[in-house]
């Protein structure tokens, strides 16, 4: 039983983790057919922020987080005005565009710091575990599990209530009527990308607590999971990536402590194979 | 008689390509040493093998319109295929790969008719996730039989002679040649058959192709295994290249390596994903050397770090590419051409703006 709630609350937060990736990642393929490459540099460029910050920075932890965060964030709206933008006719070179960012901000990262993992300084508030039904688990699942949450809550809200995430909804469900409709997609895009970066550079930071180190290649090893997510949540679906996240995560951690290790990975593409045999529109029915 | 000239011009290369262990031209700048060197082999066998990798790949890419985040599953699987057949089951060399070679053709033939049953961006998430299984698998180490990290070498006692050796680089140098000949000629053959047309059908318009009455399934099936079954024969040539098996060859940077590669050179056309390839592949070994030269090192930190990185530099080459070189290399002459004829034209016909 101990086994059990200790592996179900890492795997929700390694699931919390894949959302933050996946949910910019979903929005942004959602609206405009690109799938971001640079999505994990992002993510990269996040964590290593907090760290700088953290350490050399001299910022607290809940200081170096935020920091993170608007490194980050800047960083992927950077991207989208700079590189981005000027490809708007063209979806494929947009991807393509990606992948050279992708493959060049980590090694940029890498020729700066070094290729070795950097310990991520723990706060001693979230360095402890805490007792749940017999099990001792980390504080830091938690805390990975309630920011996703907030994101989640947050994103719909702005999806549901605010104009521009009626705009976003409207342009990831046909994005040629809502250009007829004279409305400028391209504005809203830019928002989209600011959110996701946002959300990757946070689960940046705290994929830091989480593995307790930084190092260049987290977020293409992450990248990969959350493109597993995002195609198997629907894409465009930011419910269906935080349920798919969910399921990733979860399979993932028992697949690796019940079987061998490394199987869990396995399983997970897998599933992957077999859901989109079955239902090739993703969890939630939408275009894949 | 010039047009009759530039129709066999591929062919006084390839003899120059073919003498080129027979020459001690010095190379500067390009090369570390003279041209028939083992270094100097070495490398350029490399850069005709990548060649020879990205056009086997512009197969699915520029020729049928699939875009595959997984073709390194294929190259790694006649590496890894091969190399165990010789270690575990004590095969010769030539068995051994065509050993390997059928593996890769059997598993590129089962993935490819699971993933193709997905269209789009689908099918390439797909095949991403059988490739990262695949490179998943090679770094686990089931069985000790792929040796995790640290890869397998190749047995010297099952190769043949004449490939063992820094005095026989020029063999190996002629088999990757080879390998790039018989890639050419397969993409060629296969592109001008009647298959190819319906290939080519395929990536301007699927919905026409079954409007026509055939079904793409099978036209794509059958290209998805020719493009796997010349990565794995290309992962036999890399075997004794480098001699050995390492997981780099699975992971998912080698398939976007060949994306690269194929865009820089230009995708869809006859020569360039060849040239994207020795061109990548050059600039990233000697890009590693120029990273660890002494010029380099005494420069301040700011030019430093990034210079130093060949993956940095090759990431902002491909973004200037896509960006300022739509078509790759190979539609620079044309886009030349086309542009300074565009501006003598102009003036004469008196084309008002936005009417082209």
């Amino acid at each position: 039983m101990n086994t059990v709630v200790l592996l179900a609350c890492t795997g929700l937060g390694l699931g919390a983790l894949y959302f933050l990736v996946a949910s910019g990642l979903s929005l942004i393929f959602g609206l405009m057919d690109v799938l971001n490459f640079a999505h994990g540099a992002l993510l990269s460029i996040g964590a290593y922020a907090a760290w700088w910050a953290a350490t050399d920075g001299g910022m607290g932890f809940w200081l170096a987080v935020p920091f993170g965060t608007l490194v980050g964030t800047a960083a992927s709206v950077l991207l989208e005005l700079a590189l981005i933008r000027p490809l708007y006719a063209r979806p494929r070179d947009q991807i393509l565009a990606t992948v050279g960012v992708g493959l060049a901000l980590p090694a940029l990262l890498m020729g700066i710091w070094g290729s070795d993992a950097r310990p991520f300084p723990q706060p001693a508030a979230l360095a402890g575990t805490v007792d749940l039904l017999g099990a001792t688990v980390p504080v830091n699942r938690f805390v990975l599990m309630a920011a996703a949450l907030v994101v989640l809550v947050l994103l719909r809200l702005f999806l549901a209530r605010t104009r521009y995430g009626l705009i976003v909804r409207a342009g990831v469900e046909d994005r040629a009527m809502v250009t007829a409709l004279g409305i400028d997609v391209r504005k809203a895009f830019t928002l989209v990308f600011a959110i996701g970066g946002a959300a990757a550079s946070l689960g940046g930071a705290l994929a830091g607590l989480y593995f307790g180190s930084v190092n260049p290649s987290q977020g293409t090893g992450l990248l990969i999971f959350a493109f597993v997510v995002v195609v198997m949540g629907g894409m465009g679906s930011v419910t269906g990536a935080a349920v798919a996240s969910v399921g990733v995560g979860l399979v993932q951690q028992f697949a690796n402590y019940y079987t061998a290790a490394g199987l869990g990975d396995l399983s997970v593409v897998v599933l992957l194979a077999v859901l989109l045999l079955v239902k090739p529109r993703g969890l939630t029915g939408r275009l894949a | 008689m010039t047009a009759h000239l530039k129709r066999w011009w591929p062919l006084a290369l390839l003899l120059v390509l073919f003498a080129a262990p027979y020459s001690a031209l010095p190379v500067p700048g390009l090369l570390d040493g003279p041209l028939g060197s083992p270094g100097s082999l070495q490398l350029i066998a490399l850069c005709l093998l990548y060649g020879g990798l990205a056009t086997g790949y512009d197969l699915l890419l520029g020729r049928t319109g699939l875009l595959s985040f997984g073709h390194a599953l294929y190259f790694a699987t006649g590496l890894y295929a091969t190399d165990l057949a010789m270690l575990e089951f004590g095969l010769g060399f030539v068995p051994a790969a065509l050993f390997g070679v059928a593996c890769t053709v059997a598993l590129a033939l089962l993935l490819g008719s699971v993933s193709l049953r997905v269209t789009g961006i689908g099918f390439s998430m797909v095949t991403l996730a059988f490739a990262q299984a695949g490179s998943i698998l090679v770094q686990r180490n089931p069985g000790g039989l792929t040796g995790g990290e640290e890869g397998r070498s190749a047995p010297a006692e099952h190769l043949p002679d004449a490939l063992i050796g820094i005095q026989n680089t020029a063999n190996l140098y002629w088999i990757a040649l080879a390998y790039l000949v018989v890639t050419l000629a397969v993409v060629h053959w296969t592109v001008s058959s009647p298959t190819g047309r319906i290939w080519a059908g395929i990536r301007e318009n699927e919905r026409r192709v079954e409007v026509l009455g055939l079904r793409p399934y099978g036209f794509k099936l059958v290209a998805f295994t020719v493009s796997g079954a010349l990565a794995g024969a290309g992962g036999v040539v890399y075997l004794l290249l480098t001699g050995g098996a390492t997981p780099q060859a699975a992971g998912s940077d080698a398939t976007l390596a060949l994306l690269v590669m194929v865009v820089l050179g230009g995708s869809g056309t006859r020569w360039g994903p060849l040239l994207g390839g020795v061109l990548y592949t050059w600039a990233a070994h000697r890009l590693g050397d120029l990273a660890n030269s002494d010029s380099i090192a005494q420069l301040p930190a700011v030019l430093r770090v990034p210079l130093s990185q060949p993956l940095f530099l090759l990431g902002t080459l491909f973004v200037a590419v896509v960006y300022l070189l739509p078509g790759g290399l190979a539609k620079l002459p044309a886009r030349l051409r086309g542009g300074r004829a565009a501006k003598t034209a102009v003036p004469v016909t008196a084309v008002p703006e936005g009417a082209a």
